[in-house]
């Protein structure tokens, strides 16, 4: 059962990330990414990452990606803005270029590989995350608030009329 | 029999299709989008080792990753929104005050 669960929904990540990339409009790679999300938020509970696979959808597919949405829908885009054919060769040095890295990570990985499974019965429960992130995590928890108001500020000051 | 390998195995591949989409597409759009797909990829790969070494740090660190996605987005979207009101495109290589 948690196998047939894993490749559907690895496979569907994989496919709906693949699909962000080859779709025209960005809409559509937009929508292919929270599929993404999603499908992810479902390996997380496989993992047995409860509050994770909730934060995933909520934050991420929620408001990341709406915000994305919005922006998009905001700017009303022409369909295709890769037309500049005087680029196709990114394509062809790229894509093997990435396949080659992936090669080399998964003959890392391969290397050292330990053959025990993943338990479902581990839960990350809110109470152990919030345990640990406020005693042994305070610090990054305080410099994270620092960071998304140095974002907030950034975000208003690109705002304004006469940049 | 799922183990922590096909998880890492997910993660790396899902790395490599954003870094894909970082090196071939030029519109800056996706180019975010990608830089989202490499942190979940990120994430993924986190909370395995999450689960593989029963402790609840990798989660923790999760929320960092999102948290910081959360305000890339932010800022990033701000930038693309000034550079689309200035120059009309999304296309990067047209973007090229800066190049010498």
């Amino acid at each position: 059962m948690i196998q047939i669960l894993f490749f559907f929904f690895a496979a569907l990540a994989a496919g709906a990330a693949i699909n962000v990339l080859v779709q025209k409009h960005v809409l559509y790679s937009a929508l292919s990414l929270i599929l993404m999300l999603t499908a992810t938020s479902v390996l997380f509970i496989l993992l047995g990452a409860d509050f994770l696979a909730v934060i995933q959808i909520i934050v991420y597919a929620g408001a990341i990606m709406v915000l994305f949405v919005f922006v998009i829908m905001l700017l009303n885009l022409p369909v295709d803005e890769d037309g500049a054919d005087r680029l196709r060769w990114l394509k062809f040095i790229g894509i093997p270029l990435g396949l080659f890295f992936l090669f080399l990570v998964t003959a890392t990985l391969w290397n050292v590989q330990a053959g025990t499974g993943t338990q479902s019965r581990f839960v990350g429960s809110p109470q152990a995350i919030g345990q640990s992130l406020f005693t042994d995590y305070l610090l990054p928890f305080e410099v994270t608030s620092l960071l998304i108001l140095i974002a907030l500020v950034g975000a208003v000051v690109f705002a304004k009329k006469d940049l | 029999m799922v183990t922590t390998f096909h998880y890492l195995l997910l993660g790396a591949a899902l790395f490599t299709i954003g870094v894909i989409g970082v090196l071939t597409r030029r519109n800056i759009m996706i180019i975010l989008m990608s830089i989202e797909l490499m942190m979940n990829a990120v994430n993924i790969n986190l909370i395995a080792f999450s689960n593989r070494l029963q402790q609840v740090t990798g989660q923790v660190f999760a929320i960092f990753v999102i948290t910081v996605a959360a305000a890339e987005a932010a800022v990033g979207l701000g930038i693309v929104i000034a550079m689309f009101k200035n120059k009309e495109t999304m296309n990067i290589n047209e973007i090229d005050l800066m190049k010498w």
